[in-house]
């Protein structure tokens, strides 16, 4: 006989009555996967703030958050392939989609909304494009050569750096970016779909699912990119000091401050209102539950209330949903203070999406049993690695590594102090 | 040749590949004469009086259908329901009850027959329903429903996303050990094809399973089905299931 | 044409790329069949790999071409209703392989029926049986007395 393994048997523990063949299918790679996605929708819409509404003094911030954008979302379909049983197969989706299938949309939905990324991006560097190219022309040697050749590539052919030309650039940088949000919207939402339309799932099956989903998606990416911002911003703080003698164009530190603690302010503010929005539909769908009691109530119940009790109400809603929300009201909101909230707020959306996944399936089809997700934390097969920490944190990680090495191409990280500006 | 007449090509080749078609589409009349040429739809009755849980039809079923026997998924099991006077309802199905069911001891419980109401085994098996929701949500058209009623998965173009496995209210499906992908009761359609009846169903010795065709009225099977009192299980999913079962309490997941 | 369109054919070449190789991988028979697109999507191919996996039961009406004798003392015993194969397991291409099948003298075997369960409602409180086997010749194989092709309790071995 072949060797064999059972998928989920390694993580899952049964308790009571459940039928055989049920398993914790769907593991810690389908809790990062919307949690990924949620990101890239929100730094994307961060970006698009300032082509869209021109926020001025985000105009680094933008640069970043594109091509971040754009790092995560070449990170987010690695949960999904590292999730597949086949993940050779998994581009069988574009060939043979089934449109009934909330999964298949996937293939289109993901296209479309990477192309609008890309371009954007292109349309953004067009110009640090074609200047390379020209820079790249006296250099000598094979580095240099495949380097303008790369770059050749990257301009498409469109070397017109022409007033026109780049002001027809910008033109269309704004459309981009303002198609951009609801196609991430979208994006976000059908993630929830897929989960809200299994009507076989108790807790999932839910018209709210998406509307939920899209929500705590603008929250986590809203959150991910102040933190980021702060972290940048303190980065630039500590060269302004080391750099105030010997940098006489370089910003102040005092100025640096001040815009800083501005922004935050005024990004916080969209932050709680997105932070009530989530909170008060999840807490509409618990209340309608328990108000309906309909069939599935008791089992739900006694998950929601007893078994996952601490990663619902003090994980998820307490600390990562009412503190930093209470710290983010409260007056006088400082850097710090918003630095920690946001971070606290990123776990709140990640126990969520953990709650959600891990526990839609932590209670049996018959109702009078329950399963719990044992994460693997050392692998020993491929199988424990993919499903276990490991592979969450190499999902975790990935986009970073993505964007070093795109940020080596296409520079994105802000220049420190303002010289750029 | 310059770039944009290269393109214009790879266009025309596109579009005259989707035309030359990759896929077949029925016309509707079509489709239509194919349903109707089909003059079988296969159902199962299961009666749950005459089961006695020795799992016979499980083994058979692993056996038959090559799903590893010591590995702890089955397309095919046998649950126990012991209902007890003071209103507690105990159910297992040890090993999906490969083994038969050997000891009166049921979720741990030591049960005294003097405080049992009523108690009795339920097989278990793939619905093969009219609107299976496994099969909607397959992303990429690698689970199907055959011409007559069957549900079916193909090993090559499954990709392991265990949507299927969600979607299914009855918990049949299960990743194969082997081969990874989406795994199920096909009513041995390789059997009840070739003139034969299920392995579950030639397994038990009670006539406890039992395998027909619905559009068939002189089938015995069609002929409980019309004329006696079946259930179905969880009909409120609205997947219309094609196990029928006689006596089926309401007690049973 | 203004250069803001080049994306357009980047679009449209991805788009090409994946109709050719849509065609080359896809299977010629993936398509709509007799249950829609809802329920009938899939490669028409693959029912033949289903209608053509190998059976490995056979019957017992096969057993009784070479094992008469056991076939008729079954058939006129309590155990006439038990299929040969439930307890020698599936024939496959018995007797060319394998040639010959398992013999399971184990007690647990006879225990999937025997083991008395008082299931009001149930046909298994039907059975002969015992609440206890261990209090029936325990550790010894029921077929050392009994006769599993002719269980009579009046031709024990
Ligand atoms: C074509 C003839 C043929 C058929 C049909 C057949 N057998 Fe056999 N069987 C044999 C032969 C030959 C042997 C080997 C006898 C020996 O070596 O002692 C054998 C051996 C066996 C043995 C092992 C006997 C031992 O002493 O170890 C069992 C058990 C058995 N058969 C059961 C079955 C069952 C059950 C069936 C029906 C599914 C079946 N056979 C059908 C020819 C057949
Ligand atoms: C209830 C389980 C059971 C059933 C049903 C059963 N057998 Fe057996 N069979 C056994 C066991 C146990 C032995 C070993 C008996 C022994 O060692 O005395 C055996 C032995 C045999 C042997 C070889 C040993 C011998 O005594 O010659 C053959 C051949 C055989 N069975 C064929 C059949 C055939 C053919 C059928 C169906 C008509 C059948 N058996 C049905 C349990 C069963
Ligand atoms: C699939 C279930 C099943 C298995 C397995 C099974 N039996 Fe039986 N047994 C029965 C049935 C049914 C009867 C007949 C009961 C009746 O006639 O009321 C029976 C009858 C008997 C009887 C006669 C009891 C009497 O009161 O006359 C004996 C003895 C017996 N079996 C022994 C065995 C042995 C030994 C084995 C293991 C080799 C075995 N059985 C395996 C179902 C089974
Ligand atoms: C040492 C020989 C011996 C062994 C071993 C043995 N039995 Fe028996 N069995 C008997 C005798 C003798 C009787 C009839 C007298 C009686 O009822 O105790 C009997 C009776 C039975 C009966 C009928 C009981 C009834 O109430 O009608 C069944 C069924 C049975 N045995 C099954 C088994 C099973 C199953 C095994 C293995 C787990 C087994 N026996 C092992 C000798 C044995």
């Amino acid at each position: 006989m072949h060797t064999w393994y059972v998928h989920g048997l390694e993580w899952t523990r049964k308790e009571l009555f459940v039928y055989p063949n049920e398993y914790i299918y769907w593991s810690i790679q389908i809790v990062m996967y919307p949690l990924m996605t949620g990101l890239v929708a929100g730094a994307f819409v961060l970006s698009s703030l300032y082509h869209v509404f021109g926020q001025k003094d985000l105009k680094d911030m933008a640069k970043f958050a594109l091509v971040f954008s754009f790092a995560l979302l070449l990170g987010a379909p690695i949960p999904l392939m590292l999730h597949l049983q086949h993940p050779l197969r998994g581009f069988f989706i574009f060939f043979t989609p089934h449109f009934t299938s909330a999964i298949s949309a996937f293939g289109i939905v993901y296209m479309t909304y990477a192309l609008i990324v890309a371009f954007e991006i292109w349309f953004v560097y067009r110009v640090f494009f074609v200047q390379q190219v020209h820079a790249l022309e006296k250099k000598e040697g094979m580095g240099a050569f495949l380097k303008r050749l790369m770059y050749r590539v990257f301009t498409l052919g469109a070397y017109d750096l022409s007033e026109k030309a780049v002001a027809k650039d910008k033109k269309v940088i704004k459309i981009l970016a303002g198609v951009g949000v609801p196609v991430a919207a979208f994006l976000h939402g059908y993630a929830g779909f897929i989960f809200g339309s299994v009507k076989a799932n108790a807790l999932w099956m839910t018209p709210l699912m998406p509307v939920i989903f899209i929500m705590s998606a603008v929250v986590s990416g809203v959150a991910l990119c102040m933190l980021t911002y702060i972290v940048i911003m303190e980065w630039k703080k500590f060269r302004a000091v080391k750099a105030r003698s010997t940098t006489p164009g370089m910003a102040r530190y005092e100025q640096l401050k001040g815009a800083e603690a501005d922004l935050i302010r005024k990004t916080s503010r969209y932050l709680i209102f997105f932070m009530i929005f989530a909170f008060s539909l999840e807490l509409l769908d618990l209340i309608f539950r328990g108000y309906t009691a309909v069939k599935n109530w008791d089992i739900l119940r006694s998950v929601i209330y007893q078994r996952d009790y601490v990663d619902i109400f003090v994980k998820q809603y307490l600390i990562g949903n009412i503190i930093p929300f209470l710290l983010l009201i409260w007056p006088r909101l400082t850097v710090r203070r918003a630095a920690f909230a946001t971070a606290l707020v990123l776990f709140g959306v990640y126990m969520m999406r953990y709650n959600v996944v891990i526990g839609g399936q932590s209670f049996s089809l018959t109702f009078a049993g329950f399963m719990d997700y044992v994460m693997p934390v050392i692998p020993h097969n491929m199988e424990t690695f993919k499903e276990g920490l490991l592979g969450a944190l190499t999902v975790a990680i990935l986009p970073f590594i993505f964007f070093y090495f795109i940020n080596k191409v296409i520079p994105a990280v802000p220049q420190s102090g303002g010289e750029k500006a | 040749m310059n770039r944009r007449k290269f393109l214009k090509i790879i266009g025309g080749m596109a579009a005259g590949a989707g035309a030359i078609g990759t896929f077949r589409f029925l016309a509707p009349g079509e489709a239509e004469a194919l349903i109707k040429s089909s003059n079988i739809r296969w159902a199962f009755l299961v009666d749950t009086y005459k089961c006695v849980g020795c799992g016979m039809c499980v083994k058979a079923c692993k056996l038959e259908n090559g799903i590893p026997y010591d590995a702890p998924v089955t397309r095919t099991w046998v649950e126990r329901y012991v209902i007890l006077k003071d209103g507690d309802v105990l159910a297992d199905t040890p090993k999906g009850a490969r083994d038969g069911f050997t000891s009166p001891v049921t979720e741990g419980r030591q049960v005294n027959p003097a405080d049992i109401d009523k108690a009795f085994f339920v097989p278990k098996l793939c619905n093969q329903c009219d609107k299976p929701p496994c099969v909607q949500v397959c992303p990429v058209g690698a689970t199907y429903r055959t011409a007559q009623g069957i549900v079916l998965v193909d090993r090559t173009w499954c990709i392991g996303c265990g949507y299927c496995i969600m979607a299914c209210p009855y918990g049949v499906r299960f990743f194969h050990p082997v081969y990874h992908t989406a795994e199920k009761c096909t009513f041995c359609y390789h059997r009840i094809n070739h003139g034969m009846t299920t392995a579950c169903v030639q397994a038990c010795p009670f006539d406890a399973r039992k395998i027909g065709n619905l559009k068939d009225p002189n089938d015995p099977v069609t002929k409980v089905i019309m004329t006696e009192r079946v259930a179905v299980l969880k009909d409120e999913y609205g997947t219309k299931p094609q196990v029928y079962y006689i006596g089926l309490d309401r007690n049973v997941r | 044409m203004s250069h803001t369109w080049k994306p357009v054919f980047v679009v449209l070449a991805i788009l090409a790329a994946i109709f050719i190789a849509r065609t080359i991988i896809v299977p010629p028979k993936f398509g709509i069949w007799e249950s829609g697109y809802m329920y009938g999507w899939h490669n028409k191919a693959n029912e033949q790999f289903w209608l053509n996996y190998k059976a490995k039961y056979k019957g017992r009406d096969y057993c009784n071409g070479c094992h008469p004798d056991k076939y008729s003392a079954i058939m006129n015993s309590p155990h006439a209703i038990i299929q040969c194969e439930d307890c020698h397991g599936p024939a496959i291409d018995h007797p060319d392989n394998p040639p010959k099948l398992a013999i399971d003298k184990s007690r647990a075997l006879c225990l999937r029926c025997h083991v008395k369960l008082p299931y009001p409602t149930s046909h298994r409180n039907d059975l002969p049986g015992f609440l206890n086997p261990d209090e029936h010749n325990p550790g010894i194989e029921c077929v050392s007395c009994h006769n599993p092709h002719s269980p009579v309790l009046g031709g024990m071995r």
